[in-house]
């Protein structure tokens, strides 16, 4: 006699350890084997595209820090780019060169928290995690040092950066990418990359053809685990990127994998453009002054960084009054996260946590 | 060592607690006492020692499990209370003693509460059997081994009363895996403990070890393919990274303890200390010869020599725990099903081959034991290059490292299927094989 089956849903989220902050996901299961997905947003909406509209621009800085609280430098940087743009600031060579060097910190800080979570989530019983914060703190040590903060920065402004970097800032950067963190990444290649279970737990998990990552308008480590070369830096280049010389690692299946080998190497990347960056460092200001209630003329602006995440857009509109008319951000999380229904279904529960883990998501930006 | 030998039979020899028990069953027989009397107090008296020990080993391993992982996770580990931090299982004691104890109102209460207690119960059966010295055994079976794997499953029988009385989803899943790895990882253990069986030629707990003093070889070097698929058999059994999945947290949450809080998760987590501390005290036993070791065993005690032997086995549970990412459940089972079970199977044939050339030639052993080691080490050897080289399934298809493209480079494609369309291409309901 067959014994008579029927799917399950199971909510994994909003209060689960691995979804990476409160995104819920309702799992229709079928025994081990995910049938559907359906995805619900919105538990950390803190409406602050709304909120922008009643601040001057520089007021709403603070609000790029605690979309992404784990790259809050790159959020500063892509709204005052879009801010800078729209008013038509020029922007001292010293402070793009900054802008660089703190991007590129923000951006191994923030792959070192996604790779510790992302094998966490393969089930390492926290092992990973520790040996990435550990270089984490390294990085969010130097910010300390030059902005007070070490999460919600706040340290770009619009016109350059919020203070310069004091003088024990060179050597001790000096001595972290070039003798630190080079070290950690070497552990973390004999350890993570090609490490068997975690090639059994993430080969052809949560595969992304080149074709959806293009059509679901991807970016960042998921389109380039797809095969696919696309970097902000090189497409778009803002502040000095042009001036730097860099690889952009890409993957063969598009799997989990390679998702998480692409953002080892890319912090490797991201130590190129720093020791590039602090030899050109010039001499200078470190801002152009900016009326505090600045006023751009009407009109509108699109700028994007290339964020840990991926693409991450600015769209500000301007009405000619202190406060921006309208305010929209492109957050990479949340369209990274639209492909995981077709990334999952067929899969297990275990591959779908490995999936989510490898997506790297940040709630606090996917809900904003 | 003359002078240390001198004191051997009295009863304040600590090198073997025996002696004090043998005095107190003679001051009693002395004293007239009737032989089922003697026979309660020394059943209690045994009873009170395993149970103490099992106790201190609760509230020790607390301390040795968090403080060994900080160790390997670079960081200190419980430091604050106590000197090392020692006072905090304590603390963690209290805290899980005066939190509420909740319990879903759709759970069966006494399923629900009954099965943390049964839980705790074959870790501490266990103790009953296992040789603490050459005259310490409380009780002396002669199927010790049997008993043993009897004991051994049971653990998981609670764990599925834990998990489906919970009426929760994460814990009927965490009850359904249990029950998969216990069906799969059985026949590996018993086929593994068969031929360590079969080289002794005893079931006895105590017998085995005296083979192992006999011949002066730990099982381990005659019997190095039992030790590798015991050990990541149990390891499974254990519900111990990379085999955790029955309590897979960053899936299932917590499993078949999910819905548990306060003292009843409390003895979820004592227990399997202890389960561990008595699969690596088997592992002693069976495998690294228990209370013997060559000659130390005449000058230390030989109970200190197992408690040291046993914790070296634990660490190394704490070390994989500490280490190692988690399997998924298919692919534990097909090492269970693929690897596990052939390679234990290969090796009781090849023991069976050589305890009976060994027996039907009447060679000495001091020619069979040396080449049986080499022969099984030799064979260990060859028979995991070829299942992790050869018969495993290949997961390099890419390189490890990704390519490297110094411009940008973005391919016309066509457009896939829109997303959001049920898809077609997946077997249907109850078609999958898990």
């Amino acid at each position: 006699m067959p014994i008579k089956t029927e799917p399950v849903e199971v909510n994994i989220g909003p209060q689960h350890p691995s979804t990476h902050g409160v995104f819920r996901m309702v799992a229709k299961i079928d025994g081990e084997r995910i049938v559907d997905v359906r995805m619900v947003v919105g538990y950390l909406h803190r409406s602050m595209e709304k909120l922008a509209e009643e601040r001057t621009y520089t007021q709403n800085i603070p609000f790029t820090d605690r979309m992404d609280y784990l790259a809050a430098m790159t959020g500063n940087l892509g709204y005052c780019l879009s801010v800078e743009k729209l008013a038509g600031i020029e922007v001292p060579e010293r402070a793009q060169y900054l802008r660089v060097i703190f991007s590129e910190l923000q951006r191994i800080a923030s792959h070192c928290m996604a790779t510790g979570a992302f094998i966490n989530d393969c089930g390492a019983w926290q092992t990973p995690v520790m040996y990435c914060f550990r270089d984490r703190e390294k990085v969010l040590d130097l910010f300390e040092m030059t902005c007070g903060a070490r999460l919600t920065t706040n340290y770009m402004r619009i016109g350059g950066v919020a203070f310069d970097i004091p003088d024990e800032f060179l050597p001790a950067l000096d001595k972290l990418v070039n003798d630190e963190l080079p070290r950690a990444f070497e552990e973390y290649d004999q350890l993570l990359v090609g490490n068997e279970i975690i090639m059994m737990r993430a080969r052809d998990v949560g595969v992304v053809s080149p074709e959806l990552a293009i059509n679901a308008s991807l970016s960042g480590p998921m389109l380039r685990s797809a095969g696919i070369a696309w970097d902000i830096r090189k497409a778009d280049p803002y502040c000095v990127y042009d001036h730097m010389k860099f690889d952009i690692p890409i993957g063969y299946n598009g799997d989990a994998y390679d998702r998480m080998v692409i953002r080892i190497e890319e912090m490797k990347q991201s130590l190129r453009i720093i020791r590039q960056a602090m030899h050109d460092l010039p001499d200078g200001p470190h801002k152009t002054d900016v009326p505090l209630a600045l006023r751009p003329p009407p009109g509108e602006a699109y700028s994007r960084v290339e964020s840990p995440k991926g693409e991450l857009g600015f769209y500000v509109v301007s009405d000619g009054g202190p406060a921006p008319y309208r305010w929209h951000v492109r957050a990479p999380s949340l369209i990274n996260l639209s492909v995981l229904r077709e990334m999952t279904v067929g899969q297990t529960i275990a591959d779908a946590i490995v999936t989510l883990g490898s997506i790297d998501i940040n709630v606090g930006e996917l809900d904003r | 060592m003359p002078t240390l030998g001198l004191i051997t039979g009295y009863w304040f020899d600590i090198r073997d607690l025996s002696n004090l028990s043998r005095k107190i069953y003679e001051l009693l027989g002395d004293a007239g006492a009737p032989d089922w009397l003697i026979w309660v107090l020394s059943a209690l008296l045994g009873t009170l020692g395993i149970i103490s020990f099992i106790g201190a080993v609760a509230i020790v391993n607390i301390w040795v499990e968090r403080r060994v992982v900080g160790r390997m996770q670079s960081r200190l580990g419980p430091n604050r209370l106590g000197p090392f931090g020692l006072l905090q299982p304590v603390a963690d004691a209290i805290k899980l003693m005066q939190k509420e104890v909740l319990q879903p109102a759709s759970a069966p209460g006494l399923i629900f509460s009954a099965a943390p207690i049964l839980f705790t119960v074959p870790g501490i059966a266990l103790m009953a059997v296992l040789p603490w010295g050459r005259n310490m055994t409380l009780a002396d079976l002669d199927v010790g081994v049997l008993y043993i794997l009897g004991m051994s499953s049971l653990a998981a029988l609670s764990v599925f009363m834990a998990g489906y009385s919970s009426n929760s989803k994460y814990s009927l899943f965490g009850a359904m895996r249990v029950i998969a790895m216990l069906v799969s990882y059985e026949i590996p253990i018993v086929v593994a403990l068969l031929g360590v069986v079969l080289f002794a030629g005893t079931m006895n707990l105590q017998g085995i070890v005296l083979f192992q003093e006999t011949y002066w070889a730990p099982m381990v070097l005659l019997q190095p393919l039992a030790f590798l698929v015991y050990f990541f058999s149990v390891s499974a059994e254990l519900n111990r990274t990379p085999a955790d999945i029955a309590e897979a947290e960053s899936e299932i949450v917590g499993g078949y303890h999910t819905e548990y809080s306060g003292m009843k998760f409390g003895l979820f987590y004592a227990a399997e200390l202890i389960n561990a501390v008595a699969v690596s005290a088997i592992i002693a036993t069976l495998f690294l010869g228990g209370w013997w070791m060559y000659k130390l065993d005449e000058l230390v005690p030989g109970w200190m020599i197992y408690i040291g032997k046993i914790y070296a086995v634990y660490f190394l549970f704490v070390w994989t725990r500490g280490t190692l990412p988690r399997f998924r459940i298919d692919q534990l089972l097909n090492f269970a099903w693929k690897w596990l079970t052939p390679m234990a199977l290969i090796n009781v044939i090849v023991v069976a081959a050589e305890v009976l050339v060994w027996e039907e030639s009447g060679w000495s052993a001091g020619f069979f034991v040396p080449l049986y080691i080499a022969i099984n080490n030799l064979l260990a050897g060859a028979l995991v290059v070829l299942f992790v080289r050869v018969l495993a399934p290949k997961f390099q298809r890419f390189p490890v490292r990704p390519r490297f493209a110094p411009e940008i480079d973005v391919p016309s494609l066509p457009a896939p299927p829109l997303m959001g369309e049920p898809r077609t291409d997946l077997p249907a309901s109850g078609a999958y094989p898990i």
